[in-house]
Order: C-alpha cells, then sequence, then structure tokens
C-alpha cells in the first residue's frame, strides 16, 4: 500500500531533521505505533521467558492431560498436561529469534554486497547483479526444503539458508539506493576532497540509504517468521523437544477437533505478532517515504 | 515483442541448468546412500541395484546421463520403491495440483480484484477500510492456520462442508480452495486498490468523466485496463506461493496432489524422486515466471524496451 500522503509542502519544511520528521509522522499512524507496541512487548515476554514462565518448559501433568483454559493454566494444556502458555512462551523464543538472525544474515549479505556493486559500478556491478537476477529466478521454497532434507534439520542450517534466500532483495534495494547517491553533488564532492572510499560509504552512503533498508528489515521479518512456521508445520523445521509457534500449530491441526484451543492459542500468537511487523513496517514505509520497496 | 520473448527464453535456459545442477550434486553429497536400510543386502543385489540406478558411474558419466535423460523427458526412477517413476507421479499428481491451483486463482482474481476495486473508489472510508483490514489478516493468517481453522469452523463445528478429500463427496474442493486461494486474493485486493488510486486520478480518467460516461464505464472499461497490470505482474511470482501453499493444503485435506508427494518424498528421503520433483517444479515455476512477464510486456509497451536494454 503506497500511500504516499506527504505533500511537497510538509517535505520543503526545515528545520526537522529527517528522523524527527519521520518519527512525528510514525506517531500519527495508530496502528504503526500499536504494532510497535505490541513488538516491543512479544521481545521483552520472549527474553524475560525463563524466569517469567509461570511452570518449566517440561514440566507434565500427565493425569491432568488436555484441559481447557482454567486459572491455573491460563491457556489450558496440552495432551501431556504441559501449560500451553508456557509452552506458547518459549516457542515465541524460537520463532522470534529465527526471525531475526535469519533477517540480520540477509541485512549483513545484502547491504554489504548491494553497496559494493552499486558503488564499484562497471563491469563488477553487472556481473554482480546478472548472479542476483539468476538466482533470484530460482524456487527458493524448494530449495530450502532440499537443504533441510539432505543436511538434516538443524536450527542453525535453518538460519543459514533462510537468510541466504532474503538477501537478494536487499541487495537490490541497495544498490539502487548507491547507485543514485552516487551521483548527487554531496558525493562528489566528498570523492573531490579525497575522502577514501570507506569513509564515504560509511558516513555518507549508508546513513542516506538506510530508510528503505529499515523499511525492507521490517517487512522481512514476517516473511522469515512465516517461513520458519510453514516448515515447522510440515515438519521439516524446528524439531522437538525445541519448539516454535509453527510447531505448536501443527500439533493444534491434529487434535483440533477434541482441543481447540491448542490450535487457536498458537495461531493468535503467530497472527498478532505478524499483523504488528506489517503494520509496522507499512507505517514506517510511508513515515520515511520510502517507495517502490515493495515486491 | 519476438526479440522479447526470445531473450527471456534465453535468460530462461542457464537458471533451470543451474537448478538441475544444484540439485543433482546437492542429493548426491547427501549422507546415507538409498540402499542403507535395516535389512542387510545381499552383495550382488547391491551391485545389481547400483547398477540400475547408474550408481557405479564416476559422478560426472552420471551426471551427463541424467541430463540426457532429462532431455528426453524422463525424470528418473524412485529409490524407494522400485518400478515407480518421478513421471508417473507427476502424471498422477499434477493433474489434482493444477485443478487445485486454478480453482484458488480464480477465487482470489475474483474476490481479490473486487474487492481491490470497491475499496478504491472510496478511500479512507468504510468501504475501504473493511476489506483492506480483511486483507492484512488474509496476508498475516498462513494457510496452514487458515486451513485448519476453516476445518474447524465450516467442518466441524456447522458440518456444512466435508473436512478432507478431493472429488469424493460434492463440496469437498470447497474449502482447499478457498484456504490456498485466501493469501493471494489478500495480495491482488491490495495490489489493485493500489493500481486503481494511480489510475483514478489520471486525465484520462478524469476526460471520460467530462465527457459523461457513466462511472461504471469509466471504471470498467478505462481504469480497469491500467489498474489491473501490476495484478498480471504479480501473477509470475504468485504461481510460486500457490505451489509452496499446495503442499501444505494437500497435506493438511489430505488430497493426493503433486505437492503432498513432494513432501512425502523429503520425509521418506527419496532422494531421486526429489532430485526429479525439484527438477520439475522448478522448470514449471522457471516458466511461469517468463509467461507473466511477456503477459506484462503485451499489455505495458513500456516494459518491452526496458528490459531489451538490459539484456
Amino acid at each position: 500500500m503506497s500511500a504516499d500522503v506527504i505533500t511537497d509542502i510538509e517535505q520543503a519544511e526545515e528545520g526537522t531533521s529527517l528522523w524527527q520528521d519521520a518519527w512525528v509522522r510514525l506517531r500519527k499512524n495508530h496502528l504503526a505505533v500499536m504494532g510497535l507496541c505490541v513488538l516491543v512487548f512479544m521481545i521483552i515476554v520472549a527474553l524475560l521467558t525463563p524466569w517469567i514462565a509461570p511452570y518449566a518448559y517440561d514440566a507434565q501433568d500427565l493425569d491432568l492431560g488436555a484441559s481447557p483454559p482454567s486459572a491455573a493454566h491460563w491457556l489450558g494444556t496440552d495432551i501431556f498436561g504441559r501449560d500451553m502458555l508456557t509452552q506458547i512462551m518459549f516457542g515465541g523464543r524460537i520463532s522470534l529469534a529465527v526471525g531475526f538472525i535469519a533477517t540480520a544474515v540477509a541485512l549483513i549479505i545484502g547491504v554489504s554486497y548491494g553497496a559494493i556493486a552499486g558503488y564499484v559500478g562497471g563491469r563488477t556491478d553487472a556481473v554482480m547483479m546478472r548472479l542476483v537476477d539468476i538466482l533470484y529466478a530460482l524456487p527458493f521454497m524448494i530449495f530450502i526444503i532440499l537443504l533441510m532434507v539432505v543436511f538434516g534439520r538443524n536450527m542453525l542450517l535453518l538460519f543459514l539458508a533462510i537468510g541466504a534466500v532474503e538477501w537478494l532483495t536487499m541487495a537490490r534495494i541497495m544498490r539502487g539506493q548507491v547507485q543514485a547517491l552516487r551521483q548527487q553533488e554531496f558525493v562528489e564532492a566528498a570523492i573531490s576532497l579525497g575522502l577514501p572510499p570507506s569513509t564515504i560509504i560509511r558516513r555518507h552512503l549508508v546513513p542516506n540509504a538506510i530508510g528503505p533498508i529499515i523499511v525492507y528489515t521490517t517487512l522481512t521479518i514476517p516473511g522469515v517468521m512465516l517461513l520458519e512456521a510453514f516448515l515447522s508445520f510440515l515438519g521439516l523445521g524446528i524439531q522437538p523437544p525445541q519448539t516454535s509457534w509453527g510447531l505448536l500449530i501443527s500439533y493444534g491441526a491434529e487434535t483440533m477437533e477434541e482441543y481447540p484451543w491448542l490450535l487457536i492459542f498458537p495461531g493468535l500468537a503467530l497472527t498478532i505478532t505478524l499483523f504488528s511487523l506489517n503494520f509496522l513496517g507499512d507505517g514506517l514505509r510511508d513515515a520515511l517515504d520510502v517507495r517502490g520497496s515493495k515486491d | 515483442m519476438w526479440r522479447f520473448i526470445s531473450g527471456r527464453l534465453l535468460q530462461a535456459i542457464p537458471v533451470i541448468l543451474a537448478v538441475i545442477t544444484v540439485t543433482f550434486f546437492l542429493v548426491r553429497v547427501a549422507p546415507g546412500g538409498p540402499f542403507d536400510s535395516e535389512k542387510a543386502v545381499i552383495p550382488e543385489v547391491k551391485a545389481a541395484l547400483e547398477k540400475q540406478y547408474r550408481l557405479d558411474l564416476p559422478l560426472v558419466q552420471q551426471y551427463t546421463a541424467y541430463l540426457g535423460d532429462l532431455a528426453q523427458g524422463d525424470f528418473g526412477p524412485s529409490f524407494k520403491y522400485p518400478g515407480r517413476s518421478v513421471n508417473e507421479l507427476i502424471g498422477a499428481g499434477l493433474p489434482v495440483t493444477a485443478e487445485l491451483g486454478l480453482y484458488a486463482l480464480l477465487f482470489a482474481m475474483l474476490v481479490g480484484s473486487l474487492s481491490g476495486i470497491i475499496a478504491s473508489l472510496r478511500p479512507n472510508t468504510m468501504q475501504d477500510y473493511v476489506p483492506m483490514t480483511l486483507a492484512m489478516i488474509g496476508i498475516c493468517m498462513p494457510t496452514f492456520l487458515l486451513g485448519p481453522l476453516l476445518v474447524l469452523l465450516f467442518g466441524i463445528e456447522l458440518e456444512w462442508l466435508p473436512v478432507s478429500g478431493w472429488g469424493d463427496i460434492p463440496g469437498d474442493k470447497l474449502l482447499p480452495s478457498i484456504t490456498l486461494g485466501s493469501g493471494l486474493a489478500a495480495y491482488i485486493a491490495r495490489l489493485s486498490r493500489a493500481g486503481m488510486l494511480e489510475v483514478l486520478s489520471q486525465d484520462y480518467i478524469r476526460t471520460a468523466r467530462a465527457k459523461g460516461l457513466p462511472e461504471w464505464q469509466v471504471v470498467g472499461k478505462h481504469a480497469l485496463r491500467g489498474a489491473l497490470l501490476p495484478v498480471i505482474t504479480f501473477l509470475g511470482p504468485a504461481f510460486a506461493g500457490l505451489l509452496s501453499g499446495s503442499f501444505v493444503v494437500e497435506t493438511i485435506f489430505q488430497i493426493p496432489g503433486l505437492g503432498r508427494f513432494y513432501v512425502q518424498a523429503a520425509f521418506n528421503r527419496d532422494y531421486t524422486m526429489i532430485l526429479g520433483t525439484t527438477v520439475f517444479l522448478s522448470t514449471l515455476i522457471v516458466f511461469f515466471n517468463l509467461v507473466s512477464d511477456v503477459l506484462a510486456a503485451w499489455l505495458n509497451p513500456r516494459l518491452r524496451t526496458q528490459y531489451a536494454s538490459k539484456s
């Protein structure tokens, strides 16, 4: 949704920095602010889970079995009598960790690749971007499944595989930014002043390209989390004894006829988080006035 | 136009070759041989089997032989189920998956573009917010959650529709198609809304209105063509999404399609089966990307020169 409602008059205003400006605009977008709050809450809960979870991760109560939400177990228990809230909290740690770490991998590879291609330009750029074009056309969902099958289902590989897929768009965005910036007077001035390329990239290019990168990063995280949940649902992602929201949903789907809450609560947790990230990303895109980064 | 199409075709060839090569060698370096089963295999039998599957040849020769088979349309045998070939599997699964995908696509196009257009006609009113919020839910709600929830509601609680199967009971194709199509419908709604908003502010729309055309003609005849362009470009990538969605939907609803076979092959570590299906599915995806690019270029001549100067 490119609701670019920012007028030229607003842009021409002076005296406020880009960030202050963006913050003011973001605050006006209630959905984005709500998304940010929910997200911060989720992250804090995930970080504190080992201390604040109501039950131990592996605590079972086989006599109790699956029970609907009650005072002792706010979100009910699963078929082994494990507390659902605890399961969701620990699962959320993994789901969020996959989302953030895999996105960070994509961010590092994509930004440096794109910055180099855009800054060096010429033949190097042509070769580098042609490679991205070719990789882009590959059906990556199938490849990740293949990787998980061939090399076993371990979490480190999952991070790497997802990160290795998502860097392509990041590289394209960064390259486009750097290419456009290179031709601006202040960069030419910096070059003619004799600044080394590393300083130019660090001081002038990255700070100016960071808006679209932030927006795209925010929108990549939900995509990555969805991918992890998708793989876990099929049984090809996170493996027990560890758990994630995708895995909890897949267990819930198996027993939903008798115990629907086992499907609904982890589903809610995942959907709310994805919602928040998407609203925040959309809000940031409007606030930072980024166009065309949506693929 | 022909130059554009042939140019894109030439670009697709290295991609498909790369897929075949990478998949082939990945599968070959995978730990565990195909005959490492619990029961010991007599050496003679093993040798005969290896000969049959060409495992006794050097790797490079295996690779070229496989390429030769592929050129003749032979996707290879199954390791786990002797006598079954990838071709048989594709023959059995593809019609089912194609039918499911077609229904999902129809649902998505119809519901998506209609709600996008309705939303764009009165932006920032309830007529805009309601369909767009639904679209946001559609994007955030993954198929593997939506599917079970729909089954729970319509299949188990209300008992309106069958909970699984494909073509056995009337109405059992409805839930899988909606599950698979809803995410796509949400994207199409957003794209067509954005496209419509952009087109509706153009001069020629004002001209059309100024000369007194009724609103349905302005929208239906003049705005729609321009507004649906981003949707058409999106259909190529959407196809890949539909395919991976079919993995989940076919698993949930127990539909004997290509996606379910693929997931099963992945579970059974049936390497040749995975190899064959990966190559087949990848080629299919590359082909559909190509078709959607060509379609977009046909509708918007500016894209042709853009691509021609790039390649």
